[in-house]
């Protein structure tokens, strides 16, 4: 349905973009790509006094790649990802995740900084950065401060986030080139929400043994999560296919799924054994 | 408020609330009817209009947020009467029935073949998964979109 009644904002800097949400005093709302966010207004799940667009700070528009990761500016879309070469060498599985991103039009105007602070728990970015071990860098009237992205996402369309603080950037630590990694999604329709995604990686010691090893889950509970039982499992072991089966009994097993209108718990937890299975052989091919 | 931004060419200013998506905005201030209002929440990509080169939902974003921008509606695709390459090949290939998703086929496509012309069935088949038809099935659509290809190849055969 059309939108409620509000007003809108176009700042030129950060500064005055806080300054507006703080005023606000929790009715004025960041406005990023839109793509959830003006969603979220038509079904009047919110209803804020006020937008503050964010669209004319170009300072968060900016994808950095150095020694030290990849910071990528909170407005920056998914199509900026797509586009960018580097990121196939500087984050492969970030460029995998975005792949999965909506559709074509939405990439076009969809952020990461607007996807991590509506934090939908099927959503790629959220579970990248949970995964990954990102920083999420905030300003905020107090000034600004680093989240731990296994700190960030509270519940589903929850975060630390407070009502005056704006995402800056998000800052995924350095990426080895020979570390192995898999992305698996199930979704019925290409473009919609996971049903179940697994995001993994690991390194390798000498021998060719797991160390390192990171295990993320979206779309299964009301966050995304890593699953260290399954971390330990592969921490130390040569990722074999007995190994693959094991973790799958083990992410099946540990899991918390949820139920809703598009699947059962249970069908949950076999799916998000069957993703980490599959994104684990892709890992170890 | 008072927005100022480019419709089809020309520029246009209009004074809408806050509150009201580049769609409604188009059709209502600017009776420009061709962009269709399916949904309303950014899942059906009936109103698929191009902004600054990209294909976008209408639906999904404020008049306020094109100010500046050139905005291009299916109205700005044909200067006159005559159909474009890519509406000809939809009309040839039966891409259409009822014609409510089609404003928002013709622009997703158009600006995909103006960036791709070389796309391959998978890569139509990806983009316009944002697009739903009811009447169609899909298939005389990406046949009608991956006939009009070559209209969009530069005389010199690169894209």
């Amino acid at each position: 349905m059309k939108l409620p009644p509000l007003e809108y904002a176009c700042p030129t800097s950060l500064s005055e973009a806080v300054a507006l949400l703080a005023a606000g005093g929790g009715e004025a709302r960041a406005l990023a790509g839109g793509q959830s966010l003006m969603p979220m207004l038509a079904f009047r799940v919110v209803a804020p006094a006020l937008l503050v667009d964010l669209r004319k700070l170009p300072e968060l528009r900016e994808i950095e790649i150095s020694a030290d990761g990849v910071r990528l500016g909170a407005m920056v879309r998914w199509r900026d990802i797509e586009d960018d070469e580097r990121l196939t060498a500087a984050h492969p599985l970030l460029k995998a995740a975005v792949a999965h991103v909506a559709h074509y039009q939405i990439r076009n105007r969809g952020t990461v900084g607007g996807s991590i602070a509506h934090a939908d728990p099927a959503a790629e970015m959220p579970g990248i950065a949970v995964t990954c071990d990102a920083e999420i860098a905030a300003t905020g009237a107090a000034g600004q401060r680093t989240i731990r992205a296994a700190d960030f996402f509270l519940s589903a369309l929850t975060t630390a986030l407070k009502h005056d603080e704006i995402i800056t950037e998000i800052r995924l630590p350095a990426w080895p080139a020979k570390r192995r990694w898999g992305f698996r999604e199930f979704a019925r329709r290409r473009g919609d929400f996971a049903m179940a995604a697994a995001a993994l990686f690991y390194d390798q010691d000498a021998a060719g043994k797991a160390i390192n090893a990171h295990v993320g889950m979206i779309g299964v509970g009301d966050r995304p999560c890593r699953l260290p039982e399954v971390e330990a499992l592969l921490n130390g072991r040569t990722i074999d296919e007995a190994t693959i089966e094991r973790a799958a009994e083990i992410t099946s097993a540990t899991v918390d799924a949820q139920e809703d209108i598009h699947a059962s718990a249970a069908y949950r937890r076999s799916l998000a054994g069957t993703m980490v299975e599959r994104a684990l052989r892709s890992a170890a091919a | 408020m008072p927005t100022k931004f480019e419709v089809n060419g020309k520029p246009v200013s209009v004074n809408v609330e806050a509150r009201t998506t580049l769609a409604d905005c188009l059709r209502h201030h600017l009776r420009l009817t061709g962009t269709h209002v399916g949904c309303e929440h950014g899942v059906c990509g009936a109103c698929t209009v191009i902004v600054d080169g990209d294909a976008v939902r209408s639906c999904l974003m404020l008049a306020a947020q094109a100010e500046g921008s050139k905005v291009v509606t299916v109205e700005g695709l044909s200067n006159d009467e005559a159909l474009t390459p890519l509406q000809a090949s939809f009309r040839r290939h039966h891409a259409l029935q009822c014609g409510f998703c089609t404003p928002g086929m013709i622009t997703t496509a158009h600006a995909l073949l103006s960036e791709e012309p070389d796309c391959d069935a998978d890569r139509v088949r990806e983009v316009l998964s944002g697009n739903l038809c009811r009447c169609t099935g899909y298939i005389s659509i990406v046949e009608a979109v991956l006939d009009a290809r070559s209209a969009y190849k530069k005389p010199n055969g690169n894209a």
